[in-house]
């Protein structure tokens, strides 16, 4: 299977990987996939008192696109309200990486991850 | 050994075919050209020669005579013929039982699904973690109505060797008959047709350093096994596959079987060696990887692996750009699914998800091992330092306790 070089690029130079401190009350974190489906995302936004995200980091389990799609995501939310970031879309993401259709559920998986990444974040500020 | 620097490590998927072999089959394309059934000149007699000759050559590397061997386009039709010729004559006379194993390959097990959607009855014999088949589940499995058991000798995904001689045994004892696909075995494993009382053989000219297009279904004459012919013509090949043999393709099909005979033991010490020289790269540098399959009874030069925590996929689209290996069968590798060889012997989906198959071959050198090893431990180390699952493993999290959301 061929990949897009866009695909290729943030597999091979992937932006944001690695882990934000689970335990800050700042972080939202999100785990979203399955290892038996062979795709695990995790997603972690850090947000500052304005309500903005000002770190975003990712490590995934999964093919190369859902590599380049978490790695995409984050950079996409990063500077981005939470209010802005909860409106990213699955087709964003599969649009600049010019994903196959046998490729979209990679995408749709980053989507569900930032949606998660929300709600743990909003749950942790109402505890 | 390829022109483009690529590292070839798919031997499974097919071999290049032997220069050696290429050579003798060049007159046979326009000096050489005859038709073989041509019975009525020389040049026809020229073609016949020399696909007589290769015959010899194939029915000698198996230990059967050459009247046993029919011509095919390759292992998949010499299955089919197999399959439905044996249990289509046999099952008029109400033997209309057929069984196989879960990890036969693909073409085996269509066409013996194929066989039940027409009425005929299919028992599909699970096998042990090894991969091997469980000899007493196949007695209890025969019945008076079986014709057929068809189990692979060496199986193409994880390189399990099958007990045949003791399969070729009870088969033989409760009068029924033995077909093995063995396109993963012959010309690499000594393989005798009496020893191990076969009576129906498939083989692949392409898995063994000759052409791809040719392959041949060897049928036993004493005693006799009868097969209803799938294709129809002019009644070559017994009458049990017409067309036209393609002469080229016979000349480099035997070519290839002698010498696949002449250098069956040293080529396979060889092989080994490079085999477990990767194995001991691999684990000296890498934790938590584990080979699939038996980790004795098996092709030394078929090794497949699973790396706990790093998605096959992304390991392959790391590997890509200097060695050519896939992440099962070359037959499904465009699916998204995991292996059903693998799935077969007990493997869990997420360690299915992280296994590479690995091919060495004749062409491979020491050089190709140490600069494949170089390529996949740096990829591994990169893709697990990525990996979130990676992460909870070395965190001591068992996976199993959480509750993953399956999509």
């Amino acid at each position: 299977m061929a990949y897009s070089n866009k695909v290729v690029d943030h597999y091979e130079s992937p932006r944001n990987v690695g882990s934000l401190d689970e335990k800050d009350k700042n972080v939202g974190t999100s785990i979203v996939g399955a290892p038996a489906c062979g795709d695990v995302m995790k997603l972690q936004i850090k947000v500052n008192k304005d309500g903005v995200i000002e770190d975003a980091k990712f490590k995934t389990f999964g093919c190369g696109t859902a590599i380049a799609s978490s790695s995409l995501v984050t950079e996409i939310l990063k500077g981005k309200t939470l209010e802005e970031a909860s409106k990213v879309k699955n087709t964003d993401i599969a649009e600049e990486l010019e994903l196959p259709p046998v490729k979209i559920h990679c995408s749709v998986l980053a989507e569900e991850a930032v949606k998660a990444a929300i709600a743990d974040y909003k749950s942790k500020k109402e505890a | 050994m390829t022109d483009n620097k690529i590292i070839y490590l798919d031997y499974q998927a097919t071999t290049p075919t032997d220069p050696r072999v290429v050579e003798k089959m060049i007159p046979y394309f326009y000096e050489k050209f005859g038709n073989p059934h041509s019975r009525n000149h020389a040049v026809g007699w020229q073609a016949e020669e020399a696909v007589e000759e290769s015959r010899k050559h194939i029915a000698k590397l198996i230990n059967a005579s050459s009247k046993d061997i029919i011509f095919t386009s390759g292992a998949t039709e010499a299955n089919n013929l197999a399959l439905k010729g044996v249990m289509e004559f046999y099952g008029k006379q109400g033997k209309n039982h057929l069984i196989i194993s879960s990890i036969e390959h693909k073409c085996v097990l269509s066409a013996a699904y194929n066989l039940e959607e027409k009425g005929f009855e299919l028992i599909v014999l699970p096998v042990e973690n090894n991969g091997a088949v469980n000899l007493e589940k196949l007695k209890n499995a025969i019945k008076p109505n079986t014709a057929l058991v068809s189990i692979m000798a060496v199986n193409n995904e994880i390189g399990t060797i099958q007990p045949i001689k003791e399969i070729g045994a009870i088969c033989r004892s409760n009068g029924v008959f033995f077909h093995t696909d063995a396109a993963q075995a012959v010309g690499k494993i000594p393989i005798d047709v009496e020893e191990c009382n076969i009576d129906l053989m498939s083989i692949s000219a392409h898995k063994m350093y000759g052409p791809m297009g040719i392959g041949a279904l060897y049928v036993r004459r004493k005693p006799k096994v009868r097969v209803l012919a799938q294709i129809h013509g002019g009644g070559q090949e017994r009458g049990l596959r017409s067309g036209t043999l393609p002469t080229p393709l016979c000349v480099g099909f035997g070519e290839a079987a002698r010498l696949c005979l002449l250098e069956m033991s040293e080529e396979s010490q060889r092989i080994a060696n490079l085999s477990q020289r990767f194995r001991d790269g691999i684990n000296k540098a890498l934790p938590k990887v584990y080979l699939n399959g038996d980790g004795e009874r098996r092709l030394p030069s078929n090794l497949n692996m699973s790396f706990a925590g790093v998605e096959g996929e992304s390991l392959l689209m790391g590997l890509n750009k200097y060695i050519a290996v896939s992440s099962g069968s070359a037959c499904t590798s465009a699916s998204l699914e995991s292996s059903y060889v693998l799935k077969a012997i007990g493997l869990e989906d997420e360690l299915a998800h992280t296994s590479i198959r690995f091919g060495i071959g004749r062409f491979t050198t020491s050089q190709d091992i140490d600069v494949a090893l170089e390529k996949i431990i740096a990829t591994v180390q990169r893709l697990r330092a990525m990996s979130p699952i990676w992460e909870m493993m070395e965190n001591g999290v068992d996976l199993k306790s959480i509750k993953w959301a399956e999509h």
